[in-house]
């Protein structure tokens, strides 16, 4: 088993709020290694984007780590000088965004941009920046790179712009990509090539990718490994074949019985799960998920959860799972 | 950009052209004979009439209109009787005065404004914040001319640094700076507030933008991020409020001039309403419609060049 490119450990992350803070990550431990495809499933408000955002080092200036350790190539990224911590975006870990027609300002073209984003990489003359992203384009399916570089944003279409996204993510050969919900504000076409082309440019650069989505189908696509998070916990960490055939955690459990595309009786009603996401101003003692869940004992409701293993890169977050 | 520019300009002229019309339209619905009331009420019939053939009046409407068109465009705005001087002449006397008192008094509530705005969203949340809110919200709702008399009461009165009225001796420049003080603190004290609020407002809307977001995800330096990513789109509004400003700031310059007793754009423009004085009336209007239009035209001019989306939506 290869060392992790990147890994979290017990990473406790909260938001700084009027009269409080919200504890939005909760000791949080993930690693992905190269070359693989790491998911991180959830519903909305459960903490994926904070980590996506924490792994590169974009949390807000009202978020503050509590605990923990982000490490990247080794390094402990969380320690580092900010201007070094700059210096490392970009060239050793990239973020693709959720929607592309905001990620790019408005006013400068798309070559423009793709030429600033290369900020990082030394000793480089712009017009080898503007080739290497013109190329870039090119590799990530715009049949015009030349045209594609000279346009404003917005005149471009959304699939187009995701696309130049992409582009931008992979310009500098980043050992890891983040892809906060690469694909949510496209239309299901569009969606299905853009997954399409990660997989391709995973297979041709061998970056680690971590995706995350509530799109349960773009995992089952794309992701070796999936780690579900609930309530700032990651509740369940498994391979991706043996998370959708054999989920442990009641919440997993739950939140696949939700999945449009996995119901299997005609009911004509769409599941969902009742209840909603603990305050996470004031996190319960014992199981986020207890108000939730159908198996929750007076135990679960009393202390928190143990980390069970159930295997080679297999844990949950419960006290009613047996190894 | 070139067709943006073109329709742009066009746009301008028509507009030009209907102001005219308009206020040709509005003098011609005043009651009143303009040669009775400049002779008073002794005149002969005799003498009322030369005076209207003097000040063409004796023509037909459509005439009149033709000619006022006509001489305008040519540069000519008419004669005026009562000086016995060209119209032009006598606005490009006073223009000078009032647009040295509108770009002070916008020039420095520019600078102040933006540097208030800049301050509110750095120190954003915290009591600094708040209380130029407040300030800027007080400036903004206290007009210039009670300004104008508290600043002449406190500054000339009482203090007397400054002096109250006039524009100064003509060829001393010391002085004329002393007379331009207090008109151009009352005239642009309130500006200081709008300008603060609209470039807080929008330079903490573009902050929040995902592509800045994105340009700090590749690791550009942060002035990288300010100047080239956020200032390039927050300052849009602050151009296109500034341009409105500059023309809203030279009918408001009415009433300080007034107060002042400054001459300029305002007081020849009251004193001929008064006299019932159609050519200086019509030609300073006129003047006044075509610098604002030329001012607003550059700053759309000038916004487009600095967005793109601008010019697309003419091209559909």
């Amino acid at each position: 088993m290869s060392e992790p490119v990147l890994s979290v450990e017990n990473l406790s992350l909260r938001y700084r709020v009027p009269g409080g803070a919200i504890a939005a990550l909760r000791n949080v431990s993930i690693a992905v290694r190269q070359g693989e495809v790491l998911g991180i499933a959830g519903e909305s408000g459960c903490g994926k984007s904070t980590l996506a955002a924490a792994m590169i080092d974009l949390v807000g200036t009202n978020a503050e780590v509590t605990s923990g350790v982000v490490r990247l190539n080794g390094r402990d990224i969380l320690a580092l000088s900010p201007v070094d911590r700059r210096r490392l975006r970009g060239r050793e870990i990239a973020m693709v965004f959720q929607d592309p027609m905001t990620a790019f300002s408005p006013v400068l073209t798309v070559g423009a941009q793709l030429v600033d984003f290369q900020f990082n990489l030394d000793g480089l003359a712009g017009r080898e920046k503007w080739r290497r992203a013109r190329d870039m384009l090119a590799r990530v399916g715009l049949s015009d790179p030349d045209h594609a570089m000279g346009r404003f944003p917005h005149e471009l279409s959304g699939g187009m712009r995701q696309r130049a996204a992409i582009a931008a993510a992979l310009l500098m050969r980043p050992s890891v990509l983040i892809a906060d919900e690469p694909t949510t504000a496209l239309d299901v076409t569009m969606e299905a090539q853009i997954v399409h082309l990660l997989r391709q440019l995973q297979a041709d650069y061998r970056c680690a990718i971590v995706i995350v989505t509530h799109h349960l189908g773009v995992i089952a696509e794309l992701c070796d490994r999936v780690a579900v998070m609930y309530a700032g916990e990651v509740v369940e960490e498994a391979p991706v074949d043996a998370l959708f055939h054999d989920p442990r955690h009641p919440y997993t459990r739950a939140l696949l019985a939700c999945d449009p595309a996995r119901i299997e009786a005609a009911t004509g009603r769409l599941p969902a799960i009742g209840g909603r996401l603990p305050d996470l101003s004031s996190p319960p003692t014992g199981c986020s998920f207890a108000d939730r869940c159908g198996i929750a004992t007076d135990r679960c409701r009393a202390a928190p959860p143990p980390r069970v293993g159930l295997g080679p890169d297999r844990n949950a977050l419960c006290h009613e799972v047996a190894p | 950009m070139l067709r943006y520019a073109v329709k742009r300009v066009a746009l301008a002229i028509v507009i030009l052209f209907t102001v005219m019309l308009a206020m040709y339209a509005m003098v011609f619905l005043v009651p009143g004979d303009p040669a009775a009331l400049a002779l008073g009420p002794r005149a002969t019939p005799e003498l009322k009439a030369l005076l209207r053939e003097r000040m063409g009046l004796d023509e037909p409407v459509l005439m009149q209109v033709w000619h006022f068109f006509h001489n305008a465009a040519t540069g000519d705005l008419g004669y005026d009787v009562w000086s016995k001087r060209p119209v032009l002449d006598q606005i490009l006397e006073f223009f000078p005065n009032t647009l040295v008192l509108g770009v002070t008094a916008l020039g420095w509530a520019v600078v102040l404004g933006i540097a208030l705005g800049c301050a509110a969203v750095v120190w954003r949340g915290t009591v600094t914040d708040r209380l130029l809110g407040i300030l800027s919200v007080g400036l903004i709702s206290v007009p210039a001319f009670v300004v104008a008399i508290y600043a002449i009461l406190i500054f000339a009165v009482w203090l007397r640094w400054l002096p109250a009225i006039g524009a100064g001796t003509p060829g001393d420049i010391g002085s004329q700076l002393r007379a331009l003080v207090l008109p151009a603190f009352a005239l642009g004290i309130g500006w200081v507030g709008y300008l603060a609020r609209l470039v807080r407002a929008s330079l903490l809307e573009v902050m929040g933008e995902n592509y800045i977001r994105t340009a700090r995800a590749f690791g550009l330096p942060e002035r990288k991020v300010v100047f080239r990513y956020a200032l390039r789109v927050a300052i849009i509004p602050t151009i296109a409020l500034l341009a409105v400003g500059l023309g809203s700031i030279l009918s408001s310059a009415v009433f300080v001039e007034t107060v002042f007793g400054r001459p300029g754009i305002g007081t020849l423009i009251t004193g001929a309403v008064q006299k019932r004085n159609y050519p200086v009336v019509m030609g300073t209007v006129l003047f006044m419609t075509a610098f604002y239009l030329f001012i607003v035209t550059a700053a759309d001019l000038l916004i487009a060049r600095l967005d793109p989306r601008v010019r697309d939506v003419f091209r559909q």
